[in-house]
């Protein structure tokens, strides 16, 4: 009954080749956007802004990078955490070098810089595969989180170490800094989301994403019939750190305003990222919000069941937390290994048999 | 149906939050899980145990019942966040996240929303500078202090003079262990002694690399910015290589019994610096009796009497008498965050006043000033009795050397206040 194609007629090659060709699939599309821009920012509180919606928009563009890479080029990477410190350490040094130029420019020549960065590290994937590339990417964390740490020019010689984002105007509203609004906060987050999310979209639904996809599916077939894998990986590296330098950059401005590298991008950043992609389904920009959404909302949710509503001490319900997302990860690698985004393509299916299946 | 339900767990989340404000709310920010856990659930457990004892024995403060809203962080900054997000609403009187990184956070958001922040010798320790961080305390010691006190203690052990001695700075890679850097690095100026930083990533389990170059380099002495797992594998780490234990000082993150007990009689003799007393009190007794063996105890009671635990204690016990000071300053029993803030910075702590607590001179006698955000900034130096598990205080209060700290602060101060165009004031 929904998502059919039946009496949906296209009259042109555009109409046809869109991105949500399903009339009910678009309609469902925009209602959600609608919701997104014209109604929750007329609600959004602190407490939703920076403990749910502001973290699941940046983690979605970091899954959305790491999906690319990982999800559509078959390249594992355990580097998303030092690719997203490239993103934020390098739009601290714009903002404090440049104050006059607007924050937006600047989240974007952190992207950037971070895709300048991903690219030279992932040269190595040209002859390492699979465990080996990994390795080589973990390389990447460990030595960019050193860097960081080590040398003060990046923290502007701070006694800490620790960097913290300056107030930052745009159009008279702060937009970094202790003084911006949540619905500020959530609609710079939301408009990032947007874009990433149509260019990702778009990126692989065309010839890139195809050469993407046919490394991915057999590295040796895709060179015979002609994909150059030198340009396939490396463009897949450099726009995955792409994304993945603007989650950074906004992780740091926007959400958490100060950080600490070794704290905020260490290793179990790039694991929490990857999981996400895991959970929500490789290969696809769905599945990359839902993983995020998933597990951003998840220790929240635990939280207020077991602490705010059952009164259990706060240390059991965090040890539960770990319990319960290691069994879920264990549950969906076995179950359902393409995560989140299938169980919403076998649902679509139900649903357009639904209420007469056979 | 699921969903209906999510949506009114959502609802109580966030609207439950502004109900009931008839009381003083204390968050606590406590970490019980974690690399850190070790020092976090003492504190913390100390810290409820002595206002649950408040409300037992005197029934809350000036007549007003506290109430206590815990928040596990695990010492992570965007758990911190969302901890400090879901209890502000609440009323918070006054947050103290027992984290550097969590507190460099909460400065600009704590200062935004008008709620005071007390990092009791941990944070940043230029808030020690009350007219630029206004809604900041350190009191009663810092970092900054803390090093200028080992130093002090230092030249007392060696006459007078470190000329040409070799020290070195075992440190948490971290906003935590960063932090007194600046200040060794003045005093081996003024002071004339060599000194060189060792660092250790988070968590601190891996630490064979830094040992075997202490063990090579032999400084004549070791000073460490630990915490957590680091600390008790330093102190193994030095039994092991043989390295003298009474050359080796913690600062006083870095000096509770969980951290030398799994080193055993090897640790015997370890240096640590304390910003309060340990020992057997009047009050500990109390709590005891009417909190933990009453069932009402944050944690299984027992850590009662240890190091961290006191320390909690303490920090609750500064709270409580600023909460007091509030009440006393405006007449009123339900006192509102920016009253807080004026009872922190009229506080006043006498060892009278610590006596008649049931915490004789558990703490330094200091006092907080608009300018002054820091108090005193004493610290003692306490030896590890291994055969008797206890720490013993090896000297009085040792003042550190504003001279040097004093510049530094303004110096940090100043440049804050410019990056964030604040004109320095008091409120």
């Amino acid at each position: 009954m929904f998502y059919r194609e039946a009496g949906d007629f296209k009259t042109s090659y555009e109409a046809d080749s869109q991105t949500f060709p399903i009339a009910f699939d678009r309609y469902r599309y925009w209602v959600i956007l609608a919701v997104a821009y014209l109604v929750i920012p007329f609600l959004i509180n602190d407490y939703w802004a920076n403990a749910i919606l502001v973290p699941f928009l940046i983690y979605a563009i970091a899954a959305i990078g790491l999906n690319i890479l990982t999800g559509y080029c078959g390249q594992v990477s355990l580097g998303t955490g030092g690719f997203m410190a490239v993103g934020a350490y390098s739009c601290y040094k714009l903002m404090t070098s440049f104050p006059d130029v607007s924050i937006i420019i600047h989240v974007v020549l952190a992207g950037v810089i971070t895709a300048v960065v991903g690219a030279a590290f992932g040269l190595p994937s040209l002859r390492i595969k699979g465990f080996y590339l990994a390795v080589a990417t973990l390389a990447a964390q460990f030595f960019l989180v050193w860097l960081f740490n080590k040398v003060s020019w990046f923290y502007n010689y701070s006694a800490s170490g620790q960097i913290s984002a300056p107030e930052r105007m745009l159009f008279g509203a702060p937009v970094t800094g202790p003084n911006t609004e949540p619905w500020v906060q959530y609609m710079v987050c939301l408009v990032f989301v947007t874009i990433c999310a149509i260019i990702a979209r778009n990126l692989t639904r065309g010839t890139l994403g195809r050469s993407w996809m046919a490394i991915r599916d057999m590295d040796i077939a895709a060179e015979i019939i002609g994909v150059n894998p030198l340009k396939a990986k490396l463009t897949a590296f450099a726009v995955s750190s792409f994304f993945i330098g603007i989650s950074g950059a906004l992780f740091f401005s926007v959400y958490l305003g100060a950080v600490e590298v070794g704290e905020a991008f260490g290793i179990q950043k790039s694991f929490l990222v990857l999981f996400m992609i895991i959970l929500g389904g490789l290969g696809s920009i769905f599945g990359s919000f839902a993983g995020a959404a998933f597990l951003v909302l998840l220790p929240v949710l635990l939280k207020v069941i077991g602490v705010d509503l059952l009164g259990w001490p706060t240390d059991l319900v965090s040890h539960l937390r770990l319990v319960i997302i290691g069994a879920l990860i264990m549950f969906f690698l076995i179950k359902e290994p393409h995560g989140l985004a299938q169980l919403w393509r076998i649902a679509k299916e139900k649903l357009r048999l639904w209420p007469f299946p056979y | 149906m699921k969903l209906k339900t999510l949506g009114a767990l959502a609802l109580t989340a966030t609207f439950g939050a502004t109900a009931a404000m008839a009381e003083l709310v204390i968050p606590d920010l406590s970490y019980r899980t974690g690399a850190y856990a070790a020092g976090g659930t003492p504190f913390s457990d100390g810290y409820q145990d002595y206002f649950n004892l408040l409300n037992a024995r005197d029934g809350g403060i000036g007549g007003e019942p506290i109430r206590i809203v815990e928040c596990e962080t695990g010492y992570n900054t965007e758990a911190g966040v969302e901890c400090y997000e879901s209890t502000k609403g609440e009323g918070a009187l006054v947050y103290q996240p027992l984290s550097t990184g969590i507190t460099y956070q909460l400065i600009p958001r704590a200062t935004a929303d008008g709620i005071p922040l007390h990092t009791m010798g941990y944070g940043r320790t230029s808030a020690a500078d009350g007219e630029t961080f206004n809604w900041v305390f350190n009191y009663p010691a810092n970092y900054w202090d803390a090093a200028s006190v080992m130093i002090n203690y230092l030249l007392d052990q060696n006459g007078g003079s470190l000329e040409g001695k070799n020290i070195t700075l075992l440190f948490h890679n971290s906003a935590y262990g960063k932090e007194p850097i600046a200040t060794l690095n003045a005093l081996a100026e003024m002071h004339g002694f060599n000194f060189s930083e060792l660092a250790v990533d988070h968590p601190g389990q891996e630490q064979t690399a830094q040992w075997l170059q202490i063990r090579r380099e032999r400084p004549d002495y070791v000073l460490m910015w630990g915490w957590g797992v680091m600390n008790q594998v330093a102190v193994q780490e030095a039994a092991n290589i043989g390295y003298p234990m009474d050359q080796f000082i913690g600062n006083w993150w870095a000096g509770a019994e969980h951290d030398v007990t799994p080193a055993g009689a090897a640790a015997d003799g370890y240096l640590s610096l304390n910003m309060n007393r340990v020992g057997d009190m009047p009050v500990l007794a109390e709590m005891q009796s009417m909190v933990v063996d009453a069932g009402m105890g944050a944690g299984d009671g027992s850590n009662v009497g240890s190091v961290l635990y006191i320390r909690g204690m303490y920090a609750a016990m500064l709270a409580a008498e600023a909460i007091a000071k509030a009440q006393e300053i405006h007449g009123v029993s339900d006192i509102t965050p920016a009253m807080m803030r004026d009872g922190m910075e009229a506080l006043d702590i006498t060892e009278a006043r610590m006596e008649e607590l049931g915490m004789p001179l558990v703490g330094p006698a200091f006092s907080v000033s608009c300018q002054d955000h820091g108090g005193s900034g004493l610290g003692i130096v306490q030896r590890w009795d291994a055969a008797a598990g206890v720490f013993v205080a090896l000297t009085d209060y040792i003042a550190p050397d504003d001279s040097v700290t004093g510049p530094l602060i303004a110096e940090d101060a100043a440049a804050f206040a410019a990056e964030n165009n604040i004109t320095p004031g008091c409120m």
